[in-house]
């Protein structure tokens, strides 16, 4: 099974335990990702405040350069899967705007949840599993552009949406109700604003404990590193100490598939996982 | 009695230009408050989401492009996917944006457009964002590191940040793309490519 895979710049960077997760689990999977050649930046929220040619232009060069391929287009960012959507949705209509780059529609751009969240993907995991994922506590958090708005993303459940929470029962993982899957965690305020991102993203975590979750799931690169970074600002605020793992869903598909390599992941983040997945005997 | 005349001479332009690009007939809004109900940033804003599109029908130009609103928008989408009416509030708020900024006017939040410019800057030198150049572009443009220093905020930063490299969350060499020539004709495009 081969897709065209549009990996967008975090993963090279802050988001790189999600890129080699995703490296793993596509070669259990029997997935080829071949990546976009040449692709670039889809302009994320910085292209569509400033100027509107940018914001549909940019993600169409790379609409063009997979449309050649003629296989699905998949990308594991939550603002890079927006952009190109949005970039289809502007390409295939009738836009105001003439952005004099190519594309007529005839692939499907998908994000990696979606993509994975495929029946035929599930069924196989089932076979995988070598480690189920008990007594793991997890809530699912979607965010905000994975599913919204769903005239752009074409997603069926924009207020409930249930593949993360699918995939973690799959896996074998104990998937909690929580009220706040696509709240929004504050996005690229973080540099600017980060007093909003202690409240939006600190609501987030307040949640996740209420609950009792052990853990949150993620499926975009910005919505982990604003819950995994501001832990320790946002518990000194509140005089709460957080301590709660955020992982990308592709590390516990990966976890629960016995990968040799999982400490290596999870060694990156700010809040280390693995004294959790000791206490449960998962690693 | 004394005949009185009135004459109705007011600019439209600012209005026609937020409605062409919406595509939508902001006239449509009935003051609902339902995106100002559901927006997770209105505690933040100066002017609530319903409030932005009601001074836009009322031509209340400098009154919007002037808010903190228009920056705190996180651009989540809440409002755009609950509008009974179908308005794209997000996208209103990307063209008042746009428009605050081809004004060159200093705006009420001044470091969100110093940020998405030095965002963008990367991407036209490069076609790919090199997270490390950006942020060092933003402290020192933005005035946020002059500022980190007065409040001693910079030591959380660099704590955080050490912490990141020594994960090997920060790529140091800017990344490579071929592209980058024909990503600089989309940004010299772009240009002619201006809302007023």
């Amino acid at each position: 099974m081969k897709v065209s895979f549009f990996p967008g710049c975090s993963l090279e960077g802050t988001a790189r335990e999600y890129g080699e997760s995703i490296e793993a689990v596509g070669e259990i999977l029997g997935i080829e990702l071949e990546e976009l050649p040449d692709w670039n930046c889809c302009g994320a929220s910085c292209a569509h405040c400033t100027n509107e040619f940018l914001s549909i232009a940019l993600p169409a060069r790379n609409l063009h350069l997979a449309e050649k391929f003629k296989q699905d287009l998949v990308t594991p960012c939550a603002a890079c899967f927006s952009r190109l959507k949005a970039a289809e949705k502007a390409l295939t209509s009738e836009s105001r705007i003439d952005v004099a780059i190519p594309f007529k529609g005839e692939i499907n751009i998908l994000h990696l949840l979606e993509y994975l969240s495929r029946k035929d993907f599930l069924e196989r995991m089932e076979k995988l599993i070598k480690r189920p994922l008990e007594n793991l506590k997890v809530v699912s958090y979607y965010g905000c552009l994975i599913v919204r708005p769903p005239k752009t993303t074409d997603a069926e459940h924009w207020e409930d949406p249930k593949s993360l929470d699918i995939l973690i029962s799959k896996l074998g993982g104990e998937s909690i109700f929580w009220p706040y899957k696509t709240e929004c965690c504050g996005g690229s305020l973080v540099l600017t604003n980060v007093d909003i991102i202690h409240r939006l993203t600190g609501r987030l975590l307040a949640m996740a404990r209420e609950v009792e979750a052990d853990c949150i799931v993620t499926a975009c690169p910005l919505c982990q590193s604003n819950l995994d970074t501001r832990q320790e600002e946002i518990g000194a605020k509140k005089g709460i100490k957080y301590d709660l793992p955020i992982f990308y869903f592709t590390e516990l598909m990966g976890l629960a598939f016995g990968h040799k390599r999982v400490s290596k992941w999870f060694r990156r983040h700010i809040v280390d996982p693995r004294p959790l997945l000791k206490s449960r005997n998962l690693l | 009695m004394e005949n009185i005349s009135i004459t109705l001479n007011r600019d439209t332009r600012f209005r026609d230009i937020v409605v062409e690009t919406v595509g939508k007939d902001l006239f449509a809004c009935y003051q609902c408050y339902k995106c100002s109900a559901g927006c997770p940033v209105s505690f933040a804003m100066d002017l609530l989401p319903h409030q932005v599109v009601r001074s836009i029908l009322f031509l209340q130009k400098e009154k919007v492009l002037s808010s903190r609103t228009i920056w705190i928008c996180a651009s989540c989408e809440t409002c755009t996917t609950r509008c009974p009416n179908e308005i794209d509030i997000a996208k209103v708020m990307d063209v008042l944006r746009q428009i605050q900024i081809e004004s060159g006017k200093i705006a009420k939040e001044p470091k969100v457009p110093i940020f998405h410019k030095v965002f963008l800057d990367t991407i036209k030198k490069s076609g790919r964002v090199h997270e490390l150049s950006m942020l060092r572009n933003f402290s020192l443009r933005s005035g946020d590191l002059k500022e980190k220093i007065k409040t001693g905020e910079w030591k959380n930063d660099l704590r955080l940040g050490l912490k990141m490299f020594l994960r090997g969350k920060l790529k140091i060499l800017p990344p490579k793309c071929k592209g980058k020539e024909e990503v600089r004709r989309i940004f010299e495009q772009a240009e002619e490519h201006k809302k007023v």
